[in-house]
């Protein structure tokens, strides 16, 4: 690393650093959806980052409609999250129910049923709003940035998205494993047979993940918008690095979740900076790939007995 | 209360259960003993609803139950506690109890459970996969009871268990029977701890009933003739 001293060095990790943490973020918000439907249901729902582009837009649609209040932006920019959850949660709940839970069992399937549901979402924004990106106004003390010293420089939108962040991943860890619904998910991802004979209605719990699920999802377009310009194309980009994510952390695990969401994106953070984007993510793959072959049920497994 | 009427089950174009029929009043424990492959497994999970019935008829109380999904089963009081446990290995002691209370209104776990079964009590934070067989089946045994059932499945209760903990089964089973007054209807194959619950035995061979006798005066001899290969 010739060139740099020993001063922009530190700099360049802090900043690129915390790069990685939006990234992570994001990617996390997007990866606990994904991995607690892929645990319960063994559904590869390669629409998912569709479901964050519908977080994206409702925000979107929430700030336009706010625009000429006072102080529009701010409540805008606050009711958005639960806004964009609520728009996902109800597109993943009809989706459910009109596709997904005719194709259980068939994995394949549902992988083909998926991508298309993914093409034909992206016509649908393409034609209801546009090619062009869309980008929601941020208010000004979301703006500007921090600086600790004379050369870090980290952005607030960066700092809100990981507060968020850190907020819905207690919410999901209290949902999972405080709360009946919770309950009723773990055990249908345990034995689903055995889940139904002591009385779980198993189909609705499917569904119920499956909207959750896509309302997480949903809340990650919503921070999104905040760091980035929304596009009918935007969720393809972030499906990816998410599957990466899940598969690596050992789906159905929260701590593997986190534990791989963080590794991934700070490896490609940091790296991106030496060596740019590609090879960056050509790195991370093969690393991932010679971990999983080391360890094929993914970073965190269940210690118990089966 | 439970009434099983020409029961046939499937697997593809295998039938395996060749027209049962049979029935069980309240406060009366009916054992169904049979060697392995007999199709002890497969009735009983036909009567839950994991496996669907090709033909017949389950009533509980009047409400026939074939073609419902289990968990409606469950809410129209079956339980079912299946071979091998089944429990769920990453769940606490605590929380599988608690899967047990979706179709009543409670949500609290009653004491009696407890009273029933004191190692639970004390394990009720442990994973459940890190409990013996013995402490896995009692557990089995709770999530299901706490369903409050009409009529209480078993399927082969005993198998893989010492000798000394299938007496506290047998046991706790007659304790629950004189408690709750429900039917138990129970699959085995160890004809002594048969005999010390059992109101009425029958013989299952290749998917048929071919044989019946009241508990008490039961010829246990016939019966271990049916049992031995
Ligand atoms: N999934 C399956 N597919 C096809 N045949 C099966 C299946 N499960 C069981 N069978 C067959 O059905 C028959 C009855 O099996 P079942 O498991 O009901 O017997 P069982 O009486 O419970 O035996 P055990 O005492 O060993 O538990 C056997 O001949 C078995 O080979
Ligand atoms: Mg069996």
């Amino acid at each position: 690393m010739g060139g740099f001293s020993a001063q922009d060095l530190t700099a360049i990790f802090v900043m690129q650093g915390f790069a990685g943490l939006s990234f992570f973020s994001v990617l996390l918000l997007m990866a606990l959806g994904l991995a607690i439907i892929y645990g319960q249901m063994r559904v590869i729902n390669m629409a998912h980052g569709e479901f964050m582009v519908i977080g994206a837009y409702a925000s979107y649609l929430l700030s336009g409609a706010l625009r000429h209040l006072p102080a529009g932006t701010d409540i805008a920019v606050l009711l958005a999250i639960p806004v964009a959850f609520l728009a996902a949660f109800v597109a993943g709940y009809l989706i459910e129910w009109l596709l997904i839970r005719h194709l259980y069992h068939r994995p394949l399937d549902t992988l083909l049923a998926t991508w298309g549901l993914a093409l034909i979402m992206q016509q649908g924004f393409r034609s209801a709003f546009g090619a062009r990106e869309v980008s929601v106004p941020v208010p000004d003390w979301l703006r500007g940035s921090y600086r600790p010293t004379m050369i870090i420089d980290i952005p607030l939108n960066g700092l809100a998205i990981m507060l968020l962040t850190v907020l819905v991943t207690a919410a999901v860890w209290w949902f999972l494993y405080r709360s009946r619904w919770g309950l009723r998910v773990r055990c249908t991802t345990a034995n689903r047979e055995m889940s139904g004979a002591v009385g779980i209605n198993t189909k609705r719990v499917d569904r119920m993940t499956f909207a959750i699920g896509c309302g997480i999802a949903g809340i990650a377009g919503a921070a999104f918008t905040t760091i980035s310009s929304t596009g009918p194309t935007s969720g393809s980009l972030y499906i990816v690095d998410t599957f990466l994510v899940v598969v690596f952390g050992g789906a159905g695990s929260l701590i593997g979740t986190i534990a791989s969401a963080f590794s991934i994106a700070q490896a490609q953070s940091v790296m991106e900076f030496f060596m740019g984007g590609s090879m960056a993510k050509v790195l991370t793959l093969l690393t991932v790939i010679v971990i999983l072959l080391l360890r094929p049920e993914g970073l965190v497994a269940s210690k118990v007995r089966r | 209360m439970l009434e099983v009427r020409d029961l046939r089950v499937s697997y593809g174009q295998s039938e395996v259960i060749h027209g049962i029929d049979f029935s069980t009043a309240a406060d009366e424990t009916l054992a169904i003993m049979g060697r392995n492959g007999m199709g002890k497994t497969t009735l009983f999970k036909s009567l839950i609803g994991i496996l669907p019935a090709s033909s017949g008829s389950i009533v509980l109380d009047g409400r026939e139950l074939n073609e419902l999904p289990s968990h409606e089963r469950v809410a129209a009081g079956l339980a079912y506690v299946p071979q091998g446990r089944m429990i769920f290995p990453s769940l606490t002691v605590m929380e599988n109890i608690e899967s047990g209370l979706e179709t009543v209104k409670t949500k609290k776990v009653p004491d009696e459970i407890f009273e029933l079964f004191p190692v639970l009590r004390d394990m009720r934070g442990r994973k459940g996969g890190n409990l013996s067989g013995g402490q896995q089946q009692q557990l089995a045994i709770a999530r299901a009871l706490v369903s409050e059932p009409k009529v209480l499945l078993l399927d082969e209760p005993t198998e893989g268990i010492q000798p000394s903990i299938i007496k506290d089964i047998a046991h706790t089973l007659n304790e629950i029977r004189r408690l709750k007054k429900i039917s138990i209807v129970v699959s085995e194959q160890v004809l002594s701890f048969t005999m010390s619950i059992a109101d009425r035995l029958v013989v299952i061979e290749k998917g048929k009933f071919i044989h019946e006798e009241e508990g008490k005066s039961a010829n246990q001899e016939k019966i271990a003739s049916y049992l031995s290969v």
